[in-house]
């Protein structure tokens, strides 16, 4: 009954001309949290899987929604400012995988560790950063989470580390900060990320070796986009099965399209870690509709009806506001508000981020070593003498 | 004059490579293992510096407390003295045994053992991980000890995979703890040269100081005694060449504490190289670096020996040789200045640069490769500086030969800077 009062009242604030959406809607009208039945994971060397029953309260997804919708629209920004070309370099796209990032947050603590290779942006958010010091760095502004220093490939923020560049050196990198963990004893997780490509590196089976010998706090996450650069996992791996591939260590293979998915399993594996009983490896199947990067048009290795098909079928932040919205858990006003702030706050941000200076030449040399005296740095012929400060 | 001169040197030569041929062979173990110490009851003791250094049997046991160590000694000059040899006693320029109980001399291997009790005693985010570093007290007993006395947690034996634990350890640096990471040796720290440089030496430049990498990475480097071509490559170049990192390079058992201390404490990746033939040599002591909190500062060269004619600059083991070789030239009336650069990155060309302005003469002294090795860096800065002014000649680089390290003993020998051939080189720069 309030639900078509309610509605007459739209109507009439519509009809009145009236911009501002005249709500009646009161909380008492969402849904405050419903249970969702998601995909089973498929598991390895593990007795039980994660729960496919699960609870999402509206303010968990609203925050879902907003966190993945800012990420979206800030790597569409940096694709537009890509072809202005004030980004340049490397610039490793992360839409279509929202659902990755969003859903290990919220997975655990802030307080806990990660670390991911050079898809980082998104990760760069939800460990803390903000849109405008992501964007700044990007466009190698002062302003920038690196002063400008890092690029894309080199954000850091509390508790991440990084954005790394090197295919794979990020993985035995984790497991330090899990060794780390361990040996302050904390109770404290390090998540370490790697793409479908890495996941045939020595060094990251080197690093499952010690952290299930030293059972290392430290859960280790495939995101398996199909392809690494532009070869497709059927080409470049014997074994597909990456959550099989820590072979010792206990896996979750889990639906990456889904943020409640991607949740329960990295609840389960840092239950796991945090009672002690050594890593865990998940795989996270997911799409990214970008190439590789932006100077690959991903349309090579791959069909424009492949990505098209995800797009419709699969899109993480489409199936959250389906599930949010049959689920009367928000209305298609409130989730649009929500879009419109987002896009706002990405335009301020992209306007920061290309107006903002970039950095001084006095900081070239600076930073090269931390807490250490002033030093002399050559410069690129014998009569300059630069200073670095630390 | 010079006939002489020749004479001495022939004979010099002579004597090491008749040594050399005496103790082939000779095993040596430490008591303990049921054995009688053969150190003590050889006839075939290492006499001279030089000869010291060569034996590859030094690789097992040697003795390892203090009272055996003079023991050895002073069977060792005693030996010396009934062999009647009477070859250039270089054994007084570095203190070496001769008296002064009070004094303390300690081994290299022991320096560097002293330098990680005391700092993992001091800070408890130190650790030390690597092959054998735990249970084994060190593939070259230089972490004797350590497991028994700090346990599992803060001694940590590895796998062999070497990309996989240097990466752990740079982690767990960059989260907050103090790792040593050791390398069994340089040559494979190749397979984890990526963790050294680009996560350990660059990542605190590309986050603009927001992240720190404190970790040290040492163990041996260059030459040993027959390992051949593999386990034989001198990485202070190719570290060296890395802003970001620091490397170190110590002489003597001092150089290691001092700079050992100082590399811990250093918040920032450094790369500490050591010398395998130098773990058993015995050095003194001084008073102050018996201290705990004796360190040596990163970037600093030390004059070893002051001299006006030429300036002599060399690091690790060729400490030895050029003051071997400083001591010959001497009797010729040649004064030499030694310079110890202690450490290779940052380079203290102040010292250097003020020596030569003294001397108007340089060589450089390495066991590396020549190609853009450390001596090309000091030719290079020297020539850009104001001490290019002075020189009477133009600089010399005395440098392992440009080859893969072969095995045969005659090989080995003749592809490594030799005492005679610092000599050569030295009288050839002054052009005499």
């Amino acid at each position: 009954m309030l639900t078509n009062f309610s509605n007459v009242l739209r109507v009439c604030a519509q009809r009145n001309g009236a911009a501002a959406v005249v709500s009646a809607r009161t909380y008492a009208d969402f849904t405050t949290q419903a249970t969702f039945e998601i995909k089973k994971c498929d598991i390895h060397k593990l007795d039980e899987a994660p729960a496919t029953q699960v609870v999402m309260t509206r303010d968990e997804g609203l925050k879902y929604y907003r966190v993945m919708q800012t990420i979206r629209r800030m790597e569409l920004k940096a694709d537009q400012l890509y072809k202005q070309k004030i980004i340049r370099g490397f610039c490793h796209l992360y839409d279509g995988q929202e659902a990755c990032a969003v859903g290990i947050e919220a997975g655990i603590n802030l307080t806990d560790h990660l670390i991911t290779a050079y898809r980082a942006h998104g990760y760069t958010y939800t460990r803390g950063g903000t849109v405008k010091e992501i964007m700044a760095e990007l466009t190698g502004r002062r302003g920038g989470i690196a002063k400008g220093k890092g690029g894309s490939m080199h954000m850091y923020t509390k508790n991440f580390y990084g954005g790394n560049g090197i295919v794979g050196a990020q993985v035995p990198l984790g497991a330090g900060v899990a060794l780390a963990c361990q040996y302050q004893g904390n109770n404290e997780l390090s998540v370490s990320l790697y793409g479908d490509g890495a996941a045939n590196q020595g060094q990251i089976f080197e690093t499952y070796n010690m952290a299930a010998l030293w059972k290392l706090p430290a859960i280790f996450i495939c995101e398996n986009n199909r392809y690494g650069m532009g070869t497709s996992v059927e080409r470049s791996a014997a074994s597909t099965d990456y959550y099989k591939r820590g072979d010792y260590i206990p896996g979750l293979r889990v639906d990456g399209m889904d943020v409640l998915c991607v949740r329960e399993a990295t609840k389960f594996a840092a239950d796991h870690c945090r009672s002690g009983k050594g890593p865990m490896l998940m795989e996270l199947q997911t799409y990214r509709y970008h190439g590789h990067s932006m100077s690959d048009p991903g349309v090579s290795y791959r069909t424009r009806e492949e990505i098209q098909e995800v797009r419709g079928k699969s899109d993480p932040i489409s199936l959250l506001k389906d599930r949010m919205l049959s689920n009367n858990m928000a209305s298609v006003e409130e989730l649009k508000e929500i879009d419109v702030s987002v896009r706002k706050e990405i335009e301020d941000a992209a306007q920061f981020a290309t107006t903002d200076p970039e950095p001084p030449l006095e900081e070239l040399c600076n930073h090269i070593f931390y807490n250490d005296a002033d030093l002399e740095v050559r410069g690129t012929n014998p009569w300059t003498t630069l200073k670095s400060v630390s | 004059m010079v006939n002489f001169c020749s004479f001495l040197m022939n004979y010099f030569q002579g004597f090491i490579e008749s040594l050399s041929k005496e103790r082939r062979g000779s095993l040596i173990r430490c008591p303990g293992e049921g054995e009688e110490c053969q150190l003590r009851s050889s006839a075939s003791l290492p006499n001279c510096i030089s000869d010291w250094l060569k034996r590859p049997d030094l690789r097992i046991v040697p003795a390892f407390s203090l009272p055996e160590d003079r023991l050895n000694m002073a069977a060792s000059v005693r030996c010396f003295l009934r062999s009647g040899k009477n070859a250039v006693s270089t054994l007084g320029q570095r203190g070496f045994h001769k008296s002064a109980p009070a004094s303390a001399q300690m081994m290299v291997r022991d320096a560097l053992n002293q330098a990680m009790d005391e700092e993992l005693e001091r800070d408890e985010r130190v650790f030390l991980l690597g092959e054998e570093v735990a249970q084994y007290d060190g593939a070259y007993k230089v972490s004797r000890g350590l497991w028994k006395k700090y346990g599992d947690k803060r001694i940590i034996d590895t796998p062999i995979t070497e990309m996989g634990f240097t990466g752990i350890a740079v982690g767990a640096a960059m989260a907050g703890l103090r790792p040593i990471c050791e390398f069994m040796t340089f040559n494979f720290s190749m397979q984890a040269i990526d963790q050294v440089i680009n996560s350990a030496a660059k990542t605190c430049y590309m986050s603009a100081g927001r992240q720190s990498v404190p970790i040290v990475f040492r163990g041996p480097n260059g030459a040993s005694a027959g390992v051949a071509a593999q386990h034989s490559q001198c990485f202070a170049a190719w570290y060296a060449h890395c802003p970001g990192l620091k490397v170190v390079s110590p002489w003597s058992a001092e150089d290691a504490k001092g700079l050992l201390k100082s590399a811990i404490r250093d918040d920032n990746p450094v790369v500490f190289l050591e010398n395998e033939l130098m773990y058993g040599v015995p050095f003194e002591m001084s008073e102050e670096s018996q201290s705990k909190d004796f360190t040596i500062p990163i970037g600093k060269a030390k004059v070893e020996r002051q001299g006006t004619h030429v300036t002599v600059v060399t690091h690790s083991r060729y400490v030895s040789h050029c003051l071997d070789a400083a001591a010959v030239l001497a009797k010729e009336g040649i004064e030499c200045e030694v310079i110890n650069l202690r450490t290779i990155r940052p380079l203290d060309v102040e010292t250097i640069e003020a020596s030569v302005m003294k001397t108007s003469h340089l060589v450089t002294v390495e066991g590396g490769w020549p190609q853009f090795g450390v001596g090309a860096e000091i030719c290079a800065m020297v020539m850009e500086g104001p001490a290019f002014n002075f020189l009477d000649a133009p600089a010399t680089r005395v440098t392992g030969v440009d080859i893969p390290m072969p095995y045969a003993k005659i090989l080995e020998d003749n592809s490594l800077p030799q005492i005679k051939d610092i000599i050569a080189s030295i009288k050839k720069t002054l052009n005499v």
